[in-house]
């Protein structure tokens, strides 16, 4: 396995390390140092490594460059809240912090490669420095300048500097329409189930044998890996769930080597926790007290989504309801609804849907303000009079995400807003006060 | 001016001087002082100490009260705080394999959202004193962008411990935050390291308390945390997200890759209505607080909490409206104190206080029923009222210290009642007693039927927990009608062990609800009542009936004695729970004015804007303003006279016809001769003040500009002349 690595230039002893922290990534792993070359050479200005969540991107640069002993800086995009979080961590990681002092107060682009510049020019690379930028994607969004100049950085401050941009997306969406200097691609592919078994069997349980841990994800990997691939989670359920499978063992009921009665045991868990603590329903603390309980008890613990239940008072349910019909139902029908004698509107005539499709399945309608209040004040059934508190209960409704608000905030006139509630919540809202809301949606008619 | 002043500092609740130093257990030297301060008080005008110290007992039992009521989750929330910052420092296979996830507690608070202030506040001091020095809050409005979030966590964490020992140590690193604002977590981390090297303590945990969890940004919120993830081996960092609809609003925020990340554990509080029966059972209803509301002015309290806000710290800040009021508009409100004091104050009222009592209604009916010359003796003699009205107010605190116990003891028979007649809360109930007297009241009565029917083991519990209630009390009398009560109790029991020796078995009765008549659960009954649901009425009615036939025949030992109980029970009802109107001097103790509070605190924009535009003269009381029937003063402000102008069109205005009517209003208004050449021209002057009264207008969102006609605005209300 440790014969794969092999290049000029670099410890074999340490080369040998990298490799057996990279399991199932040997190819990637040669083929990036083949890209890096020795360590004094030149190498590719720009890299650009994609490939699904947990593929191993971050880990192989990381272990690389660590155990080669490498100049490199690693940035996470996410962090970069502006630029000049990112010129500085280069500059601190690249040339110490005397260097990222002397940015000015918002540094440009220009400002950065100057100061690199003058930085390099005092302490030249010897090796390769290389600047790992994780969740690439992110740089999109940032100023229309920087992506290109960061894949060209070599030709700029004229330094023997490499840039690897890691990202979860092709980079087919990341080309500017400007166009730009095209950054090498090299794509991680994600880990086979026989890879995913062997990298899980490394953190074996320390009480436990090799064979034993191994079988374990044996047999959780039939269970989850139809659902999923992502190694971090499958860790983490494995982690969770690995207690439970000792059970019969720790009891003294079955012998390490039978699997299949171990299988038996953990097998329906397994399931149960494929709905619960996969899907974060449960946290894995709770998770781990549910398996100390009995099974009775355990029954009691529900999951975030079951509590849906909200206590509103009594105007906001009903503000919420004019809402939710003001939201699905065109505002031609509401005389039909909403005027006691509604005159000579035909329900035959009124019933001839032109609008085919279900306003349900289309999502809720914007709605100005005033056609809230009117609907509002014909389904409460007492006179309210218009204080300032059911104006306040409408945005506190939108500070609680139950409405929307699709106008500008500055917009002081008639403001636009959305019904953000399901059809199951606003009937269990309505049944609180008595309002039978069926009755009054165009779809249901 | 002290009753003006003082109170309302005492209003904003933060003033730590006033939180409990002489309020409950007042120390003499302190009382002695008061004493003093209530005397020259008294002898400079009516303000009374009393006042002040009701004001303040108000403002500190509140918050006592608040944090009684969150103790129960707040304790659990430090417990969880603890359990993760110890667990993390465990090293067994388990727990390292977990390590990478950050433990969250989703604390479920309900939409009363003023509220929640206070339950931070008293959350982040908790933790700051027995967990962690390290705990930020943050609210959605100060963090719209990343950069934001990051910022106020950062100044909030270091700030904090500005007040530890070492001063340069913190200068430094704010300074340094200062100088460059790069708020990065990897300044926090160095920041958190150099923290806990000096501190011996270990590690203790960086909590970060976001206080409104729906109003934050969700993609603020996922980079936040996935920062914050990256962080997590060197940073033991901790959330509480504060969350005001449900626990579900998680999974709609944070996608699953990130709340993948957080380890949440749910914790909910106490709904808002059930903190809202406590305050007003610590409150209100006791004697202890002199201080009453009548019946419609808690209608409005109530009223707006239920139906408007659901805010308890609202509901609170009402009740502390209302005895300002009563103060302020009361003279009379000095006798409303605690006995010894009102007494006092009493003692030294002056003729005209003395004139006040006279006047007031529920004196005159008192005096009315009196002799003839007792009667002048009490309109005249200004020391023999004074004598009166001794006996009158201590009658008064007599009443209220039987009122609330008994008021009790119904409510806990009433409530085990099905379909509640006197309703579910005891403050419905209170209700239903300060409006009239209870037990003329219809569904009274039938809850006294229906407690006629109880089971034996159930009236037993009920009336020895009744038993308990009068017991607690201090008052004699009510010790004595506990007593008669345990008395009741133990003939209850002797029935027992009677009819356990001779056993009957009562087959009198051969109705299809025979077999539920002998479980005599009137819940069951209930239950079974709703499943037939149109039968319901029916089946209440021939329970009620049913009982009717029964009584005609003999009553067994156990009926007799259940109607001697409940009759007893009935009696304590008669002769204590009549509603206050019905006591002389009521009016001193018991605001009533709910139109004021009703005005105060549900305010209407609209139509106060509507008011000052038509009828200015009520706002700037200026007498040229004075009208009668509606129209505008032509010295009225411009944009009156252009609101009042702009009455009279329709949909569509036209700005030039405005203009000239507007600048014939005013030429009047100037004094100018109709007859001259300037008469209702339009100058510059005129011009400018009429085009700033429209926008005026336009601002106040009574026109706004239209396309559909050159020169035209449309109007955006209805209805004028």
């Amino acid at each position: 396995m440790a014969a794969l690595l092999q290049h000029p230039g670099y410890d074999e002893e340490k080369l040998r390390r990298v490799a057996e922290q990279l399991p199932c990534r040997e190819v990637q792993a040669g083929m990036l140092l083949s890209l890096m070359g020795e360590p004094q050479q030149y190498s590719y200005p720009s890299v650009f490594i994609y490939g699904h969540r947990a593929s191993g991107k971050s880990h192989v640069l990381h272990v690389l460059l660590r155990e080669l002993e490498l100049p490199h800086a690693t940035v996470s995009c996410v962090e970069c809240v502006s630029v000049v979080l990112l010129f500085e961590q280069v500059l601190l990681s690249f040339f110490g912090c005397d260097a990222a002092s002397l940015l000015p107060r918002s540094p440009s682009l220009s400002d950065f490669v100057r100061v690199y510049r003058q930085q390099r020019s005092q302490s030249p690379a010897k090796q390769t420095r290389y600047i790992v930028m994780e969740k690439a994607e992110l740089l999109r969004d940032s100023d229309a300048n920087l992506l290109p100049a960061l894949l060209r950085l070599q030709e700029l401050v004229e330094d023997n500097v490499t840039v690897v941009l890691l990202s979860e997306i092709v980079w087919d969406k990341f080309r500017p329409n400007t166009g730009c200097f095209e950054p090498l691609l090299l794509h991680f592919p994600d880990y086979s189930k026989g890879e995913l078994q062997q990298i899980l069997s490394q953190d074996k349980h320390p009480s436990y044998s090799a064979e034993f841990y191994s079988s374990y994800v044996n047999i959780l990997l039939g269970v989850f890996y139809s659902v999923c691939r992502d190694l971090r989670e499958l860790r983490h359920l494995a982690s969770l769930n690995f207690p439970k499978f000792c059970e019969p063992l720790a009891e003294g009921k079955v012998k390490e080597t039978d699997t299949h009665k171990l299988w038996r045991n953990i097998e329906p868990h397994l399931k149960k926790a494929m709905q619960t603590v996969y899907l974060r329903e449960v946290s894995s603390l709770q998770w781990e007290q549910m398996q100390q309980m009995e099974e009775k008890e355990a029954g009691a613990l529900r999951g975030l989504s079951a509590h849906t239940h909200v206590e509103l008072p009594y105007y906001s349910k009903f503000l919420l309801i004019a809402a939710y019909l003001a939201s699905y139902n065109p505002a031609r029908t509401d005389k039909r609804f909403f005027v006691k004698h509604h005159g000579k509107i035909r329900k035959t005539n009124f019933l001839k849907k032109n609008e085919k499709t279900s306003n349900h399945l289309l999502g809720p309608k914007p709605f100005p303000l005033d056609r809230l209040l009117a609907i509002f004040y014909s389904v409460v059934d007492s006179r309210v009079a218009p204080t300032a508190s059911i104006f306040s209960q409408i945005s506190s409704l939108v500070t609680l995400q139950l409405l929307t608000q699709v106008s500008h905030d500055d917009q002081l006139d008639a403001p636009k807003f959305k019904c953000a509630v399901s059809l199951d919540f606003i009937c269990a809202i309505s049944r609180t006060v008595n309002f039978d809301i069926v009755k009054y949606l165009y779809d249901f008619l | 001016i002290v009753t003006t002043t003082w109170p309302q500092r005492c209003l904003t609740g933060t003033e730590p001087v006033f939180q409990g130093c002489f309020v409950f257990k007042p120390s003499a030297k302190k009382k002695k002082k008061l004493q003093s301060l209530g005397e020259t008080c008294l002898s400079r005008g009516r303000t009374a100490t009393c006042q002040i110290i009701s004001t303040i007992y108000l403002c500190t039992s509140c918050k006592v009260l608040q944090d009684e009521l969150n103790r129960k989750i707040l304790d659990s929330l430090l417990d969880f705080t603890r359990k993760c910052s110890s667990t993390r420092q465990h090293s067994d296979w388990a727990s390292q394999m977990r390590a990478s996830e950050i433990p969250t507690a989703a604390l479920v608070l309900g939409v009363n959202v003023p509220d929640h202030d206070m339950t931070f506040q008293s959350l982040s001091e908790l933790l700051q004193q027995s967990v962690t020095p390290h705990v930020a809050s943050v609210q959605a409005k100060e963090c719209g962008a990343m950069k934001h979030l990051m910022k106020r966590v950062l100044e909030r964490l270091m700030d904090t411990a500005v007040d530890d020992d070492e001063e340069e140590e913190t200068e430094q690193s704010g300074v340094q935050l200062h100088k460059s604002v790069h708020c990065s977590f990897s300044t926090l981390c160095d920041w958190y390291i150099t923290k806990t090297k000096v501190g011996a303590r270990s590690s203790p945990p960086v909590v970060i308390i976001f206080k409104d969890l729906e109003a934050f940004n969700p993609k603020v919120l996922q980079d936040f945390i996935l920062i914050c993830s990256r962080y997590i081996e060197r940073l033991p960092l901790m959330f509480i997200f504060g969350i005001a609809t449900s626990p579900s609003t998680i999974q709609h925020m944070l996608p699953h890759s990130v709340s993948s990340l957080l380890c949440i554990e749910l914790f909910q509080s106490l709904s808002c209505t059930q903190h809202l029966a406590t305050v007003i059972d610590k409150l209100i209803l006791t004697h202890q607080f002199p201080f009453k509301l009548n019946g419609k002015v808690m209608q409005v309290l109530i009223s707006i909490f239920l139906y408007h806000d659901f805010s308890v710290r609202n509901f609170i800040k009402g009740l502390q409206l209302a005895l300002l009021e009563h103060f302020h508009s009361q003279p009379l409100s000095v006798l409303c104190c605690k006995k010894k004091e009102a007494l006092l104050n009493l003692t030294q009222l002056s003729h005209g206080d003395l004139e006040r009592i006279r006047q007031l209604p529920s004196f005159r009916r008192y005096v009315e029923k009196q002799e003839s010359q007792e009667q002048v003796k009490l309109m005249t003699d200004d020391g023999h009222l004074k004598e009166e009205c001794q006996k009158l107010i201590k009658g008064f605190h007599r009443y209220h210290k039987h009122y609330y116990p008994v008021l009790r003891c119904l409510h806990t028979l009433t409530s085990a009642l099905p379909r509640y007649p006197l309703g579910k809360q005891i403050r419905e109930l209170h209700l239903i007693c300060l409006e009239k007297n209870v037990w003329e009241n219809e569904d009274y009565q039938s809850a006294m039927k229906l407690l006629k029917m109880l089971a034996k083991d159930e009236l037993i519990a009920l009336l020895q927990r009744c038993a308990e209630t009068l017991q607690s009390t201090k008052s004699k009398k009510m010790n004595k009608a506990a007593a008669q009560l345990e008395e009741l109790l133990a003939r209850f029991k002797q029935l027992d062990t009677a009819t356990e020796m001779a056993p009957t078995v009562d087959d009198s009765v051969t109705s299809p609800i025979k077999n539920l008549q002998k479980k005599t659960d009137l819940f069951q009954l209930q239950k079974v009542a709703h499943h037939h649901h149109h039968h319901h009425h029916h089946l209440h009615c021939t329970l009620l009936e049913m009982n009717e036939s029964r009584r005609s025949k003999k009553l067994s030992p156990f009926e007799v004695l259940r109607n001697e109980a409940l009759e007893f029970v009935d009696s304590l009802v008669k002769s204590h729970l009549s509603p206050p109107e019905s006591q002389t001097l009521h009016e001193v103790c018991y605001y009533s004015s709910s139109a004021v509070v009703r005005r105060h605190l549900n305010a209407t924009p609209r139509t106060s804007i509507q008011a000052a535009l038509s009828s200015p003269y009520y706002y700037l009381q200026n007498e040229s303003l004075k009208t009668e029937d509606g129209t505008v003063s032509n010295a009225a402000p411009d944009i009156c006279i252009a609101y009042k102008l702009h009455l009279e069109c329709g949909r569509l205005i036209n700005l030039y016809d405005w203009m000239e009517a507007y600048a014939t209003v005013v030429s009047a208004a100037e004094g100018t001769d109709p007859d001259s050449d300037s008469y209702g021209k339009v100058d510059e002057v005129k011009h400018a003040r009429f085009i700033r009264a429209v926008s005026e207008l336009e601002f106040l969102g009574f026109i706004k500009s239209t396309r559909q006609k050159t020169d035209h605005v449309a109007r955006l209300t209805w209805g004028g002349c």
